[in-house]
C-alpha cells in the first residue's frame, strides 16, 4: 500500500469569500510545494474550476478531485466529488436548477469569477454561490450517488452550517462516504459524542480560501494507487485501504 | 391550552398528526437549528420553525414538544409527516411568517 497525502477542501477564486489569489495556476504551483499528492476543488455551489485545476495539476503529478461544496436547503455544506467530465457537468446543470435566484453583491461578498491558465477573466458568476440550492441534504445525497459520486458532509462539527447543528444528528438512512471534521476536534471526540457516527471514516482538510491556508490540515489515505475507485474503497475501508486524518503531532 | 385551542385560534393547518390535538402547550420555542432545540427547548412547548427534515420530528418526540409550526407555507417532508402521524404530535402550517406566528402565538399563550 502507498501513502497518499489529500486535501480535499479547497475554494478557488470562484467562491465569493476565495481569495483573488486562489487562481488554479496559483492553487496548483502551492499544492505541489505543499507535497499535496491528492487535492479536492470544492467551491460554493459550483464546479466550473475542478476541470482546468485538474489539466495543470496533472502536469505536477497531482491526482484531482473534482467537485464542489453545495448548501442544501437546511444550510448544511457537503463535499461532493465526480469521476469525470459528464458526471461533473450533469452535477453542475442540477445546481444551476436548483441554486436560488438571487445575486452576488460583490463589494459585499467577494468576486466571483472564473479564469483561465493565465488567470484571465473568461467568466463573472452572477448569482450567489454561498446561496443555498431548493434540495434536501437526502435528496443531494441521493443525486451525488446516483451519479456515482462522493458525499461527504463538511466539517460536521462547526457551529454553522454543519449537518449536526443543522439537523441535531445524523439522521438515519443518510448514506455518507465519510465525514469533514475541522482542527477544532478529532474523529474520537465526534464519535464519543455522537456514537451514530463509529461507522464512518472521518477526513481532515484545510477548507482553505487563501494560498497560504492549503495543506494546512490533510487526510492520508493508504491505498494501491490515485485513482477515484481507490479514494472510494479507502473510505469505505475496503481490502485493506484506510484514511486517517493528518494531524500536525502525526506530521512531525 | 391544547393544540386545538391554538390551531383554531391562529386558523392554522392540521398538516399532520392530528391524533395529539389534545396535547398540552406550556409554551412555545423558535429556532431552525436543530441542534439548539435540542439543547434548549422544554416539553409541552409548540416549536417554530422552517425546517421541514425528518429529523424535526425525531427532536419534537425527544424532547415531548407539543407540536409543530412550519411557518410561510413550508410543508413536511414526506417521511416527517409520516412520523408526526407515527408519533402523534401535530405539524401545523400556516402561511404567516415566524415574526408573525410567533407574535399571535405569544399573545395567546400569555394571555
Amino acid at each position: 500500500m502507498n501513502r497518499y497525502r489529500a486535501d480535499l477542501h479547497v475554494h478557488t477564486v470562484l467562491s465569493p469569500c476565495g481569495d483573488l489569489e486562489m487562481s488554479p495556476s496559483n492553487i496548483v504551483k502551492r499544492a505541489a510545494l505543499k507535497g499535496i499528492d491528492i487535492l479536492g476543488v470544492t467551491d460554493h455551489n459550483s464546479t466550473k474550476h475542478g476541470a482546468l485545476i485538474r489539466k495543470l495539476a496533472e502536469k505536477e503529478g497531482i491526482f484531482v478531485l473534482c467537485g464542489a461544496e453545495v448548501t442544501t436547503r437546511e444550510e448544511i455544506h457537503c463535499l461532493a466529488f465526480f469521476e469525470n467530465d459528464d458526471t461533473l457537468e450533469k452535477f453542475q446543470q442540477y445546481l444551476d436548477t436548483y441554486l436560488a435566484d438571487v445575486w452576488n453583491n460583490p463589494s459585499r461578498f467577494g468576486y466571483q469569477v472564473v479564469v483561465d491558465e493565465n488567470d484571465m477573466i473568461v467568466e463573472e458568476v452572477n448569482r450567489l454561490l454561498i446561496a443555498a440550492i431548493d434540495q434536501s441534504i437526502d435528496e443531494v445525497e441521493e443525486e451525488v450517488h446516483a451519479l456515482g459520486g462522493l458525499f461527504i458532509p463538511a466539517h460536521i462539527d462547526r457551529p454553522s452550517h454543519s449537518l449536526i447543528s443543522q439537523l441535531g444528528f445524523m439522521p438515519p438512512g443518510l448514506k455518507v462516504d465519510a465525514l469533514e471534521v475541522t482542527g477544532r476536534t478529532t474523529p474520537e471526540d465526534m464519535v464519543s459524542q455522537f456514537p451514530e457516527l463509529a461507522p464512518y471514516s472521518f477526513i481532515g482538510s484545510s477548507d482553505a480560501h487563501f494560498p497560504e491556508q492549503l495543506g494546512t490540515r490533510m487526510t492520508v489515505f493508504e491505498m494501491e494507487t490515485r485513482s477515484f475507485a481507490e479514494i472510494k474503497k479507502a473510505l469505505h475501508r475496503e481490502d485493506g485501504r484506510r484514511v486517517s486524518v493528518l494531524t500536525d503531532r502525526s506530521r512531525a | 391550552m391544547t393544540v386545538a385551542d391554538i390551531v383554531k385560534a391562529l386558523d392554522l393547518k392540521v398538516l399532520s398528526g392530528a391524533g395529539g390535538l389534545n396535547r398540552e402547550v406550556s409554551g412555545g420555542y423558535v429556532s431552525d437549528l436543530l441542534s439548539d432545540v435540542m439543547g434548549k427547548a422544554d416539553a409541552g412547548q409548540v416549536w417554530v420553525t422552517l425546517q421541514t427534515h425528518k429529523n424535526v420530528m425525531a427532536i419534537a418526540s425527544l424532547k415531548d414538544l407539543a407540536a409543530v409550526i412550519l411557518v410561510s407555507g413550508y410543508q413536511p417532508a414526506e417521511n416527517t409527516a409520516q412520523q408526526s402521524e407515527e408519533e402523534n404530535i401535530p405539524i401545523l402550517g400556516t402561511d404567516m411568517s415566524a415574526f408573525e406566528v410567533t407574535g399571535e402565538l405569544y399573545t395567546l399563550i400569555r394571555k
